[in-house]
C-alpha cells in the first residue's frame, strides 16, 4: 500500500510539476460560455456584446501567494506553475489524507498500523 | 499563454440568493456523504483517497485542447468513484475544489456551493449510477473498465455542466438566452468528457492492472460468485 501511494504521489508531481507546463491556455468550456456574446481585444479585454464574463467580480484571495496557479514573486512562469501545483498536490493530499484517515474506521487492536 | 487559468465558477455569474441556496445544498450533500464515507474508509482505502484527491488536483491543471481555443480539463468525478466509491469520491473532489478556491484563488468562495453542487455531487452521482449499472452488465474484462470509465465520464461531465445551466437559469446575473448557454455547455462539455473520458480510463485500467483490489468498483460489482451464494448474510 505504501509504495503504491508513493508511486501514485510521485506522477502527481510529476504531472503537476512538469506535464502543467504543456497544458492548453485556451479558456475552459465554463469559461468559453461565459465569454460567449462579447468580443475581446490584444489583451484579453472586454469590448463589446453581452456575456456572463462581464459580470465576473474579482475573487476574494485574489492577492493570495498561490492564486491563478502561480508562486507570487517568482517570475518563472514554468518554476512559478510547477512548485505551486507541486504544492497543490502535496496539500490536498495532506488535507484529504488526514481528514479520510480521521473519517475512517479503526480497524481491531494489533492493526498493522 | 501556457499559464494555469482559472477552472472553476466565479463570483458574480450567479445571484447572491441561489449561491447562498447552493452553498446550503452542498454543505448538506457533503454531510450525507461523510457519514457514508465512514463506512466505506478503512486503513487501505483512506490513504487511497487522499492519493485520488492528489492526483485529481494535479490533472486539473492539464488542460487539453478540444476546439481552436476552447481547451477542458478533468473533473475527476468518474475517476473517484470507480477507485474509491460514490461517497468517499464525492469527497475527494470537494476537497481538490475547497483547496483550489481557498489556496489557488479559483473557483469564487461565494459560488463554492455551485462548483461543489456541479462537480462533487451531481457529475459524480451521475458517474456513478453509470458505472454501477455498466459494470453489472459487461463482460468481466478490464476492457470493459476502461469502455465504464469513458462512458460515464462523458455523461457525468455533460450532467455536471447542465448543473451550470440549472443554476443559470435560477440566477443567471445577464440575460443570454438559456438555450444557447445548455447548447454551447452541453456541446463544449461533450468533448471534454471524452477526454476526462480517456484519462479516467487509462487511469483505473492501470490501477486495475497493477493492484486490483485497490479497486472500489471491482470490490463492489465483480464479486467473486463463489462467495454469493444464497443464504450466507454477512
Amino acid at each position: 500500500m505504501k509504495k503504491f501511494v508513493i508511486a501514485g504521489l510521485f506522477v502527481a508531481l510529476l504531472l503537476a510539476g512538469v506535464v502543467s507546463h504543456f497544458a492548453s491556455g485556451s479558456p475552459d468550456g465554463l469559461d468559453h460560455a461565459a465569454r460567449e456574446g462579447c468580443t475581446f481585444n490584444a489583451d484579453d479585454e472586454i469590448t463589446g456584446g453581452t456575456c456572463m464574463a462581464q459580470r465576473e467580480q474579482e475573487h476574494q484571495l485574489a492577492d493570495s501567494p498561490f492564486a491563478d496557479y502561480g508562486i507570487k514573486g517568482i517570475d518563472n512562469e514554468f518554476l512559478s506553475t510547477g512548485l505551486s501545483g507541486v504544492a497543490g498536490v502535496l496539500l490536498t493530499f495532506a488535507i484529504g489524507g488526514g481528514l479520510f484517515w480521521l473519517l475512517r474506521r479503526r480497524s481491531p487492536a494489533g492493526g498493522t498500523h | 499563454m501556457d499559464d494555469v487559468r482559472a477552472m472553476h465558477i466565479a463570483n458574480g455569474i450567479i445571484n447572491g440568493p441561489v449561491s447562498a441556496i447552493f452553498i446550503l445544498i452542498a454543505v448538506a450533500g457533503l454531510a450525507v456523504c461523510v457519514r457514508r464515507a465512514k463506512v466505506d474508509l478503512d486503513d487501505r482505502l483512506a490513504p487511497m483517497a487522499g492519493l485520488v484527491a492528489a492526483f485529481i488536483f494535479a490533472v486539473q491543471m492539464l488542460n487539453f485542447q478540444v476546439l481552436p481555443g476552447v481547451s477542458g480539463h478533468l473533473l475527476g468525478g468518474t475517476l473517484a468513484v470507480i477507485l474509491v466509491g460514490p461517497w468517499v469520491g464525492a469527497l475527494c473532489v470537494a476537497t481538490v475544489l475547497l483547496v483550489q478556491a481557498l489556496v489557488f484563488a479559483d473557483g469564487g468562495l461565494t459560488a463554492i456551493g455551485l462548483n461543489i453542487t456541479n462537480m462533487a455531487l451531481i457529475g459524480t452521482a451521475a458517474a456513478y449510477l453509470l458505472v454501477a449499472l455498466l459494470l453489472r452488465v459487461l463482460p468481466r474484462t478490464v476492457g470493459s473498465l476502461g469502455t465504464t470509465a469513458l462512458i460515464a465520464s462523458v455523461i457525468g461531465v455533460v450532467v455536471a455542466s447542465l448543473g451550470f445551466v440549472a443554476e443559470y437559469a435560477l440566477g443567471g446575473t445577464t440575460e443570454l438566452s438559456l438555450g444557447g448557454v445548455a447548447a454551447t455547455m452541453a456541446g463544449v462539455h461533450t468533448l471534454i468528457g471524452i477526454g476526462e473520458g480517456l484519462i479516467a480510463a487509462t487511469t483505473v485500467v492501470t490501477v486495475a492492472k497493477v493492484r486490483p483490489d485497490l479497486v472500489y468498483a471491482l470490490r463492489a460489482f465483480r464479486k467473486q460468485p463463489t462467495v454469493a451464494k444464497t443464504g450466507v448474510t454477512a
